[in-house]
Parts: structure tokens; C-alpha cells; sequence
């Protein structure tokens, strides 16, 4: 091998291509690196659930109807992300502004549907432990949301402008799995704040 | 744009040439950074940001060092009262902070940042202005962190820093808020450091050399760096949850509100064991690759080595507990914790047995280098045993909270981390600067530390057997301390004069060392086959690696594969790099690289200022960095032609 990269070099791609760069290995470094803070987070519940005696929950039986359909609307708008970025893969303008202004829109609704679900709560972030948790950790998610909701942003700017085409779109690949990543995260914040009491777990 | 200049710019064969002068000064204007003092804010250079990071952390060592000093007089008699208890509380405090987060771990980064592109036959980092951020931000920190020391308001609870004196109610100043704050703001600088180290060693070394040919010190900070992205979140998040509760009456840490202490001893142990091995790794992947070379013998059991790296950390995430052994957990919990800290003996002592195996059956040549690389294994092993000691549960209950672990963590981070590092100096020095450091001085310079260090620490282990607590300011005469910490304390002033020799030699040795020329010591790797100091673009021809020792393929004759050094892709068209497939480094892609900008230095002011706006809850103020972060970032990831992240714009 080592010989033919001098004798016979190949042909090797220049710059970002389609969703290969190093930008994609730094993206995914930044991901790992904020997953592994939600675990700390939820570490950090699960531990104090588990020390508490009884009646530690301030809702042993969260209320699933605004939660629930908040949560698949976040889903749903990763699947439009998705939509967006295949718009760009092929060349599909319109397609790419539709399918990333759309996540971008849903994703504001989540988080006007999360700020009302903050201000129905009857407890505050300085009632209890798990006040505190509950609210710290929903709140680290939504300053994950409002990231990704720039991100999303810059990128319809961006694909306006006509930045990008088929080969060259790092920047949207990268910014639309940032997206799928504050959506995955929330599901697991979903699943233990508002689940795993119905399931049991300090109940 | 003509169609062949189009096609150019997604597919290329690149050109293979001869190093030459017309391609050097092509290269050089391409890569150099700019004059002037703000070509110098701007560079983007790796050389330039490890030698920042170098003088910084070792300024850092200078100012934790007279610290320690300070402490030592204090402690040189009993009942003496140079400092006040609040006074030594903050002392000790600051020092510990310093020696482990603001030297041990950016020397590190420093030596990574300098000599990784080297070791790999790269150009650059994959991510120069990355680089640059993680400089600055270590930079802004670490006076942010000061910040407060010097106007009588650092950290007082030591550097682990538990709740609940850390809380509010027994901690009303400011000290804590600005430690929690200022570590956040590291945090970022080592989790952007770390993730460029990553992508670095998976993406950008030179044609051939597959991962089972890269010097032993990038398996180290490769470790280090895989572990310092997973885990500085967890000190993150307990210090931005200490800031809460103390602030804005959060109850994480309070027990009052269902909150638990012990979260914050678990949290910041997760971080801090495996943040002890990010320390120590990348040090003894230099004594791996550093001892061979004065020993003229290839490292002995190089994959057992690399191995028992990867699997010390493995390791290193599950023994946390055994910082937390006497604060009442359950049974199970410590036997396990227990195991898995007596069982982390077995990778650290592949690694010594694999250096003394190299040491017997090479040829040692007794410069200053190796004596204080082949010095650590004798260390290593007296701070190992100590801390093998501990893993013991019931011998923990013994000890902990005496001299006996201060003596523990004293050999350890300066057995595996200071010693290294100055042999490291004294071999890598050449390379760096053009110049060998003064070998008659070294001698006087390692023999006084080496003495100095242990008449300091080695009584220190007797001291905690006999019972004195760690972090009290003074102590009772007649308790049997009194002779031991006079001990103690002149070993301690004799090794800082090593230490200041040592300084003294670098600053000798820039201005008027001896040439080294390329290759002083005849070394096996890369960085030992270009000039010294070596041009900003490195490698004027991408080297094509055949065996793990290039420079050494002719003496060891291990088989006919050889490697290629003075032919190879040119990468000439603009500021350019090869990246490689993470395993077998096979050519993946040309890198279009960035050039030097004020972007990592806008980013830092802005983060500064948001956290001096958090600091005083200056809620405008934070609203204005925050918006300078937003600002900043997008100037910075504004897609560019020149990086071809975007095609032409056509705007509309």
C-alpha cells in the first residue's frame, strides 16, 4: 500500500465532500461530549431518586397530555430536518428551505409548549430537589433547542443563498444531526421524568 | 471557472514531488504565520499554540510552586502563624487547583499540540482555529480563577471542593462562585482540546502508519482526550449545580431540600479518577517513546503498552468510589470499587516492566533525559504502591485524610507528571528551539530535584501514618511531626531550586545552546527527520510510512519495507492537508485549511465576558456576551469558499 500512494497515487476528494469531512468527526466529538451531560444529569436524578425516602416525586403521575404530543412533535420535526437535508442532496431548493423551516417552526412550538408546561407547574426550581432537577434539566434541554433553532436558521439563511449544492454540504449535514441529537437527548429526559414514575421508580 | 478548474476543486491526484527549495518557499508563504502583533493574536499555527501553551503551564507550575513554598514555612515548626487559617485554606486550595488543573493537564496539551502533528506527518491539527480557541480560553481562565486568589477570595476547600462548606451557608464570599465558574470556562478549553486531539489521531497522520505504528504518547493522549470528552461534563455540571444552589437556591447538594452532599462527591469524582489517568497517560507515552531512543532499543512489548493505556483508562471510569471509601456507603459498593482499583495495578505495571525490560536490553546513554525518564519508573512505582495501599478499604479508613495521601498524590503527579515532562523538556527542547539545553548544568539540575523531591515527600508518607491530618494549618508541638515536617520542608525548598535551575537552563539554552540540528539524538520518529525548529507547514513532502520506527528502518533491518521521506505528495495548492481512514491510514481527502484569524480570540473575549457577567449577575451584561458568543460563532462557521464548505455564492 504504502508504496502505490507514491507510485500510483488515486484520486482523493478536496475539501468537505457530501457529508464526509473532518467537520463531521468534530461534530460527532461535540455530541458525545453533550450526551455525556445528559447522562450526568440524569445520573444525578436517578441517584437522588433512588436516596430519598417516599414522596420525593412532585408528580408521581406526570400528565402525558400536553408532554406527549410535545414530544413526537420534536420527533416530527427531525423527520422534516431530514426531509430539508435530502432537499439539499438533490438539488431541491425548495424542498430544503420547506423541509428546514418546517423543523424550524415545530421546534419553536416545542419549546413554546415546554415554557407553558414550566409556567403550570406549581412548584419552582427552589421547592425541592427535585424542583430543581426537573427544572435544570428540561432547562438545559431547551438551551440545546434554542441552539439547534439557530443552527436551523443559519443553515435556511445559508441554503438561500444558494451556499450549498449536492457535494458541497457539510454545514447542513452537520447542523441537521446537531437537530437529531437534541431530539434523541429528549427522549430520554422525556422517558425519565415523565415515564419511569408511571413505571414505578420512586414512586 | 474553466471545467477543468472545477473538477479541481472536488477531485485532485495530488501531485508527488522532491523536496525542494522552490517548494519550500512556496510552501513557507503559504504557511507562515503573519508579522506583527496581531499576525501573532491571529496565528493558528499548532507550534506556536503548544509553546503558548508550554511557557504558560510552566509559569503556572512557578506561581503553584511559591505557593507550596509559602505553605512549607508555615509548616517548617509547630505552631506557626505566617499565614492565617483562612490564609493557608486558600493556599493550599489554589495550589492544588493550579498544579492540577492549570499545569498538570495544559503541559500536556501543550507538548500534544507541538509535537502531534510531527509524530503523525501532518501539516496541522484538524482543527487549527480549534486549537487557537483552546489556548485562549485556558488562558482567560486561568486568570479568571486568579482573579480571585489575588484579591483574597480563592477557592478555600481545597481542590475537590466539597459540599456542604462549599455551600453558601458556610461560604458566603464570593470564592466559590468564581472557582465553579472559572472551571466551567476551563472545561470548555479542555473538551475543545480534547476533541481536536481525537480527531487529529483518527484523521490526519501521514499515508501508512496504521494505528499500530503511532508513537506510544498518541495512544496516551488519544486515552487521555476519549476521557476528557466524556467526563469534564460531569465537573462542569457539579460546579454549574454548586453555583446554582449557592445563587439561586437550588437544592442539589442541600439535604434540607432532598438534596445529597455525596452527589457532589460523586459527580466530581467521576470527573476527577479518570481526569488523574488524562494527567498521567500522555507522560508515560513520553517516557515510552523518549527511554528507547536513549536507550537505542525499540520500546519493548509496544502493543501490550498501547494496551494497557487504553485499558488503565477502561478501568480508570470505575474506580471512582475509592476516593469516597469513608463516607459510609454500602458493603457491595466498596468490595467492587476495591477490586477494580487493586485490579488498575495490572495494566500500570505492564507499562514498567515493558521500560525496565527496554533499559536491560538496550544500551543506555546517561543524558539529562534519561535520567529523569528512567527516575519515574522508580517513582511511578513508590506513588503506585502507595495508592495500591489505599484500594484497600480498611487501610483507606486508616489513612485517609492524612500526609500519607498527600505523600501518595505528590509521587504521582510529580513522579509521572513533572519528571516526564522535564526529561521531555530536555529531549524535545532541540527540537523545538534549534538548541540543545545544557547537559553539565542538566545533571546538577536533575540530581537536586530528585533528591530535593524525595527527602520532601518520602518522610511525608511517615507523617500520615503517625496520624497528622491533611490541610491543618498548624500543629501542636510534641504530637512527633515536628522533625518530619522540618524534613519536609527543606527537601521541598531543595527541589524548587532544581525546579529554578531547570528554568534556568531553558532560558540559558534559547539564547545561546549549542546547535542541535535536525536530529540530536537519532531518533526513530518523524518529528527527528525535518529541520529545527521545523517551518510552519512541517513537512515540505507528506511522508509515506512503511514500519513503526521511519528513521530507524535501516538500523533495526526488521524487514525490507521502508519508508519514504524526501518524496511524497506535495499539497501545494493553497493551504493544504491529507487526511488519512482512521485505521489503516490510507489518502481519504485533501483538507483546505483555515487561515489565521482573530475568530478564537473574539470567541474567548465574549466567553469571558459572559462568565465575568454571571460572576456579578450583571443579567445586561450577560446578555451582551451571550450575543457576542452568537456573534462570534457565526463569523466563525460562516461557511467559506476558501475552506470549500460552499460552492460559489449566487446569491438569491
Amino acid at each position: 500500500m504504502a508504496e502505490q500512494v507514491i507510485s500510483a497515487p488515486r484520486s482523493l476528494p478536496v475539501g468537505p465532500v457530501e457529508s464526509h469531512g473532518v467537520g463531521w468527526n468534530g461534530m460527532a466529538c461535540l455530541i458525545a461530549s453533550e450526551a455525556a451531560l445528559f447522562g450526568y444529569l440524569l445520573f444525578s436524578y436517578y441517584y437522588l431518586g433512588a436516596s430519598n425516602p417516599r414522596g420525593w416525586l412532585m408528580e408521581p403521575h406526570p400528565d402525558l397530555h400536553l408532554a406527549l404530543p410535545n414530544t413526537l412533535l420534536l420527533l416530527a420535526s427531525s423527520v422534516a430536518a431530514w426531509w430539508g437535508e435530502r432537499g439539499v442532496r438533490q438539488e431541491s431548493k425548495g424542498q430544503a428551505l420547506a423541509g428546514l423551516a418546517l423543523a424550524l417552526v415545530m421546534g419553536t412550538v416545542f419549546a413554546t409548549v415546554q415554557v407553558y408546561e414550566w409556567h403550570a407547574k406549581t412548584y419552582a426550581p427552589g421547592t425541592s430537589s427535585y424542583a430543581s432537577l426537573y427544572f435544570i434539566t428540561t432547562g438545559l434541554h431547551m438551551a440545546h433547542v434554542v441552539i439547534g433553532l439557530a443552527v436551523l436558521a443559519m443553515l435556511i439563511l445559508w441554503i438561500a443563498f444558494g451556499y450549498f449544492s449536492p457535494l458541497r454540504r457539510l454545514p447542513v449535514s452537520n447542523g441537521v444531526l446537531y437537530w437529531h441529537f437534541v431530539d434523541a437527548v429528549w427522549l430520554f429526559v422525556f422517558t425519565t421524568y415523565y415515564l419511569t414514575p408511571l413505571l414505578g421508580f420512586a414512586r | 471557472m474553466t471545467p477543468a478548474r472545477s473538477q479541481r476543486m472536488i477531485a485532485d491526484t495530488p501531485e508527488i514531488g522532491e523536496v525542494t527549495q522552490a517548494l519550500r518557499d512556496r510552501l513557507e508563504a503559504i504557511w507562515e504565520t503573519k508579522p506583527g502583533f496581531v499576525g501573532w493574536l491571529a496565528s493558528v499555527d499548532h507550534k506556536e499554540i503548544g509553546l503558548r501553551y508550554i511557557v504558560t503551564a510552566f509559569l503556572l507550575l512557578a506561581i503553584g510552586g511559591v505557593e507550596a513554598l509559602v505553605m512549607r514555612l508555615q509548616l517548617i515548626g509547630p505552631d506557626r502563624h505566617l499565614l492565617t487559617p483562612e490564609q493557608y485554606n486558600q493556599f493550599f486550595s489554589t495550589h492544588g487547583m493550579t498544579m492540577i488543573f492549570l499545569y498538570a493537564s495544559p503541559i500536556l496539551s501543550g507538548f500534544s499540540n507541538y509535537l502531534f502533528p510531527l509524530f503523525l506527518g501532518s501539516r496541522d491539527m484538524a482543527f487549527p482555529r480549534m486549537n487557537a480557541l483552546s489556548y485562549w480560553v485556558y488562558l482567560a481562565s486561568a486568570l479568571f480563577l486568579y482573579a480571585g486568589f489575588v484579591v483574597g477570595a480563592g477557592p478555600n476547600d481545597g481542590w475537590f471542593n466539597y459540599v456542604p462548606y462549599a455551600s453558601r451557608e458556610y461560604n458566603p464570599g464570593l470564592n466559590m462562585d468564581i472557582y465553579a465558574l472559572g472551571m466551567i470556562l476551563l472545561g470548555i478549553s479542555t473538551s475543545v482540546g480534547a476533541a481536536n486531539f481525537i480527531v487529529t489521531v483518527f484523521r490526519c497522520r501521514a499515508p501508512g502508519m496504521s494505528i499500530n505504528r503511532m508513537p506510544v504518547i498518541i495512544w496516551g493522549t488519544l486515552t487521555a482526550s476519549v476521557a476528557n470528552l466524556v467526563v469534564i461534563p460531569a465537573v462542569s455540571l457539579a460546579f454549574f449545580l454548586l453555583w446554582l444552589d449557592r445563587q439561586f437556591g437550588t437544592h442539589f447538594f442541600d439535604p434540607a431540600g432532598g438534596g445529597q452532599p455525596l452527589l457532589w462527591q460523586h459527580l466530581f469524582w467521576m470527573f476527577g479518577h479518570p481526569w488523574v489517568y488524562a494527567i498521567v497517560l500522555p507522560a508515560m507515552g513520553m517516557v515510552s517513546d523518549g527511554l528507547p531512543v536513549f536507550c537505542r532499543h525499540p520500546l519493548v512489548g509496544y502493543t501490550a503498552v498501547a494496551l494497557a493505556t487504553v485499558a488503565t483508562m477502561v478501568l480508570g471510569f470505575g474506580v471512582w468510589v475509592h476516593h469516597m471509601f469513608a463516607t459510609g456507603l454500602p458493603g457491595l459498593s466498596l468490595s467492587f470499587f476495591s477490586g477494580a482499583s487493586i485490579l488498575i495495578a495490572i495494566p500500570s505495571a505492564v507499562a514498567i516492566f515493558a521500560w525496565i525490560a527496554t533499559i536491560w536490553l538496550g544500551r543506555p546513554i546517561l543524558t539529562t533525559a534519561f535520567l529523569f525518564f528512567a527516575s519515574m519508573i522508580l517513582l511511578f512505582v513508590i506513588g503506585g504502591v502507595s495508592g495500591f495501599m489505599t484500594a484497600s478499604v480498611p487501610v483507606d479508613w486508616q489513612l485517609t485524610d492524612t500526609y500519607f495521601i498527600v505523600a501518595h498524590i505528590h509521587y504521582v503527579l510529580i513522579g509521572i507528571n513533572v519528571f516526564p515532562v522535564v526529561g521531555a523538556t530536555y529531549f524535545w527542547f532541540p527540537k523545538m528551539t534549534g538548541r540543545l539545553m545544557d547537559e553539565r548544568l542538566g545533571r546538577w539540575n536533575f540530581w537536586t530535584m530528585f533528591a530535593g523531591f524525595n527527602i520532601a515527600f518520602l518522610p511525608m508518607h511517615l507523617t500520615g501514618l503517625m496520624g497528622m491530618p491533611r490541610r491543618v494549618y498548624t500543629y501542636p508541638a510534641g504530637m512527633g511531626f515536628t522533625t518530619l515536617n522540618l524534613i519536609t520542608t527543606i527537601g521541598s525548598f531543595l527541589f524548587a531550586a532544581g525546579v529554578l535551575m531547570f528554568f534556568w537552563n531553558v532560558v540559558k539554552s534559547w539564547r545561546g545552546g549549542a546547535e542541535a540540528g535536525p536530529d540530536p539524538w537519532k531518533g526513530p520518529t518523524l518529528e527527528w527527520a525535518i529541520p529545527s525548529p521545523p517551518p510552519p507547514y512541517n513537512f515540505a513532502v507528506i511522508p509515506t510510512i512503511a514500519t513503526r520506527h521511519p528513521l530507524w528502518e535501516d538500523d533495526l533491518d526488521e524487514g525490507r519495507a521502508r519508508s519514504t521521506l524526501d518524496r511524497g505528495m506535495t499539497l501545494a495548492h493553497g493551504k493544504e492537508a491529507l487526511a488519512t481512514t482512521s485505521l489503516d491510514g490510507e489518502p481519504d481527502m485533501i483538507l483546505k485549511m483555515p487561515e489565521d484569524t482573530l475568530a478564537p480570540l473574539m470567541l474567548t473575549l465574549a466567553l469571558t465576558l459572559l462568565f465575568a457577567a454571571m460572576l456579578g449577575k450583571l443579567w445586561w451584561l450577560a446578555a451582551i456576551g451571550s450575543g457576542a458568543v452568537l456573534a462570534a460563532l457565526i463569523f466563525w462557521t460562516w461557511p467559506r469558499r476558501q475552506l470549500l464548505e460552499r460552492e460559489a455564492a449566487v446569491h438569491g
